[in-house]
């Protein structure tokens, strides 16, 4: 049981995922540190200190709510594309515009130049919020980006399965998305990506809460015969026995499935191949 | 001399394996105690301060017992014996009982309320809340179940807010996100695209489909016979019922919830009786102790109580006729009428196909009343369907009909889904409905004929997906006297004496 470590901002959002525990049970990624055994250990004896504690997740979820605040004064003074980039980058995200291919992105203190208003009609195609704390409600402030094509999530600790059905607004345009290292999301949260039926590119790598990765992605890519999924071998998850077992089973049971043969006729001879 | 030296040394090598290191034995003790001392570890020394704080919580604990308001008895007590008073006695203890009473402990200081949630099997064989398939909708044709349903899971999205208790586990759901598919055959279309008005206006996120529409977003489905579906793609799917139980009754305990495993035989109450000019002579009750009788046992403890609440599912009709509602047909116009919920046995198969759907299985309700829905990775689904009014299973037990699924599933399954045409049954469980007889739709409120006794059951099979919302309108009625939030009153027990039916079109 983790207490909260505070997450750090300056390293760059791209690269890093470190996460922000909000709860104060630990995800099941990491044992906890000698640090955070001794303030558990506090917080047993001492109700101060378990108060104090509760009031410190308290306010770090008030802080994820804040942030995912609806730009409402934006939007309504500077148009929807104003309002999503300036969330945009209040979060530390970056993204582009349509038709450009000039990043915007705040430095690594947070500062961002207000260029991004010079371009009141165009609308951003590309997203990198990895790292951030977008939520469900996050999202009602891109709502209007229906031309959105590329989407980064990578570590963001807030993006849960709630998040993910949200995401069918998009469903016309998204093309690729990045969900890798996201702590919350778990099957039940992949089973919303069904909408997105443009997606060519999933990532899943890394996620803590799936425990089969490898018999999710094959689903995966069953649920999106048009996407490539990566970030999870065939085998992971799977234990030595049952190796053998699935080499066997899985040459005799595709010919059933017609609809989707036709449809993902590459995606299951190279699955066949790789199995046989 | 030698053989004694021996087997001393024998004795003590064994002596010391069988005692813990840390005690001592002298040297000087004879042998003869030597060898009746084979004893599993009584410390020769105990130390008093290693146990002091154990010992200064008996102290605090039996100076609270010994001041006024506490339970404390001369004489030796039954254990789990409920508390002689309460204010609040909820009999129930599925997941509406225990969102009733977290929602009651929620804002106001741990002792002000004595909240008490009386449940008569430990075990949860019987109770409909853990034998439910487990899904949240918002496709309903009324508006105040839509919004109890997106209440519910704005609730649930939040739910480690509400329900994270400090030291343990975050509660994981294991929600899937799948929504649910409602098909319509040509007779039922008009009335979907009805509904489909009213659930968008309500505010829940549903898409009508046209069959070639579904047929491109769902291959395996054979469209033959739909007119029109009808997709929630939000805050739709399903979870663990159990999970979403233990955090409400796991908060609620560490909120001061008391609870007590018993079964309530009876109410004693106080009878008024009034003129009325309209009505003639009426019967007020008011219910002044609750009857608990002790499972395996014949004790009975009155419990004395301010407001019970009946959240007893589909045990709540009799609990209702335990106060005398509906036995006294000359009291009042329609108040003879017993409360409408009775126990409604449904069955859900488990089957295996290993050909079936895939990851993107919605909780599939077709226009025969045959429901799907995907259960884990493995192939597996749950399915079932309600069975019409003149065929209704006996529901004296929980056995299952497996002939039920041959004859009047299996058809409906395998033309709509053709992959289900080989399949196998796995398991198998049944369960009640606390159902309304009267309109399908909860009962909530206050009976006219007994005053305090509050109801919040009749849910007809979506008592679980609503739970949370059902909790804090009852927690506001009881403690603010009114709705605070959303407006149930439409939802009123006393539509029953009005004889107004408020009827669900999506009964499933």
């Amino acid at each position: 049981m983790a207490a909260s470590l505070l997450v750090t901002w300056r390293s760059c959002p791209r690269t890093s995922w470190s996460v922000a525990r909000r709860y104060l049970s630990a995800t099941p990624a990491s044992p906890p540190s000698a640090v955070t055994r001794f303030l558990l250990r506090l917080r047993q004896q001492f109700y101060d200190v378990e108060q104090l504690m509760t009031w410190g997740a308290t306010f770090r979820n008030r802080a994820v709510r804040r942030k995912n605040l609806f730009y409402g004064f934006a939007q309504q003074n500077y148009g929807d594309n104003i309002a999503a980039a300036y969330y945009i980058l209040s979060l530390k995200g970056s993204f582009r515009f349509a038709g450009q291919t000039e990043w915007f992105q705040p430095d690594t203190r947070g500062k961002f130049s207000f260029d991004f208003m010079n371009f009141p009609t165009s609308m951003i195609e590309e997203v990198d919020l990895s790292g951030t704390p977008i939520n469900r409600d996050g999202l009602d402030n891109l709502v209007s980006q229906l031309q959105l094509r590329r989407l980064s999530l990578r570590g963001c600790p807030e993006v849960d399965g709630w998040f993910l059905t949200r995401l069918h607004m998009f469903s016309d345009s998204l093309e690729e998305l990045d969900i890798s290292h996201c702590p919350r999301i778990t099957v039940g949260a992949l089973c919303a990506l069904q909408h997105l039926r443009k997606l060519h590119r999933l990532n899943v790598s890394g996620l803590p809460s799936v425990q089969n990765p490898g018999l999710v992605r094959i689903l995966m890519e069953e649920m999106l015969p048009h996407c490539i999924v990566t970030g999870a071998e065939y085998s992971q998850g799977l234990s030595l026995e049952d190796t053998t077992q699935t080499n066997t089973t899985h040459s005799s049971t595709y010919p059933g499935t017609q609809p989707k043969e036709e449809e993902s006729g590459p995606t299951s001879a190279q699955r066949q191949g790789q199995m046989q | 001399m030698s053989t004694w030296l021996r087997l001393t040394s024998r004795i003590h090598h064994l002596q010391a394996v069988a005692i813990p290191s840390q005690t001592l034995w002298p040297r000087t003790r004879s042998f003869a105690q030597r060898t009746q001392h084979v004893s599993t570890g009584v410390p020769a020394r105990s130390d008093f301060f290693k146990n002091l704080d154990l010992h200064f919580k008996a102290m605090q604990d039996k100076a609270a017992a010994a001041l006024p308001g506490s339970d404390w008895m001369p004489f030796e007590v039954t254990p789990g014996l409920p508390p002689e008073r309460v204010d609040i006695l909820i009999v129930g203890g599925g997941v509406v009982g225990w969102s009733i009473a977290y929602w009651l402990k929620r804002t106001k200081p741990r002792d002000a309320l004595r909240v008490l949630v009386v449940e008569k099997d430990p075990t949860y064989s019987q109770a409909s809340t853990v034998l439910s398939a487990g899904g949240i909708r918002q496709q309903f044709s009324l508006a105040e179940n839509i919004q109890l349903s997106l209440a519910s899971a704005d609730f649930l999205k939040n739910i480690n807010d509400h329900l994270g208790v400090l030291n343990e586990d975050p509660v994981d759901l294991q929600f899937n996100h799948s929504g649910y598919l409602f098909l319509a055959s040509e007779k039922g279309a008009h009335i979907m695209e009805a509904n489909y008005a009213t659930q968008r206006h309500a505010g829940a996120k549903v898409k009508l489909l046209s069959p070639t529409q579904l047929k491109g977003m769902f291959p395996w489905i054979n469209t033959d016979g739909v007119a029109l579906a009808s997709y929630g793609l939000e805050n739709e799917g399903w979870f663990d019922p159990w999970t979403l139980l233990s955090a409400f009754r796991r908060k609620a305990m560490s909120m001061g919830v008391e609870q007590s495993f018993g079964e309530v035989k009876g109410f004693n109450h106080r009878v008024h009786s009034i003129e009325s000019k309209e009505f003639g002579r009426l019967q007020i009750r008011r219910i002044t102790h609750a009857n608990v009788q002790m499972p395996n046992s014949m004790e009975i403890q009155p419990v004395e109580c301010t407001v019970v609440v009946n959240a007893a599912g589909a045990s709540s009709g009799a609990v209702a006729g335990m106060v005398g509602i509906g036995s006294d047909p000359q009291a009042m116009e329609g108040a003879g009428t017993p409360i409408p919920v009775q126990p409604r046995k449904r069955y859900i198969y488990v089957v295996h196909s290993p050909h079936g759907p895939g990851l993107d299985t919605p909780f599939l309700i077709d226009y025969s009343g045959v429901y799907f829905r995907r259960e884990g990775l493995g192939g597996n689904y749950i399915t079932g369907l309600s069975p019409e009014e003149v065929e209704e299973p006996d529901t004296t037990n929980l056995d299952v009909d497996h002939d039920f699924f041959q004859e009047k599933i299996w058809p409906h399954l395998a033309h709509r889904v053709p992959a289900f045409e080989s399949l196998k049954v796995t398991s198998a469980w049944a369960g009640f409905y606390d159902y309304n007889t009267f309109d399908q739709n909860g009962l909530l409120g206050i009976h006219p004929q007994v005053r305090n006794m509050y109801f919040a059951t009749g849910f007809s099979g979506h008592g679980l997906q609503q739970s949370p919302a059902i909790g804090r309108a009852m927690a506001e009625l009881i403690l603010e006297g009114g709705y605070q939030t959303l407006d149930l009153s439409a939802l009123d027990v006393k539509r029953v004496l009005h004889e107004e039916p408020l009827l669900e079109e999506n009964i499933v």
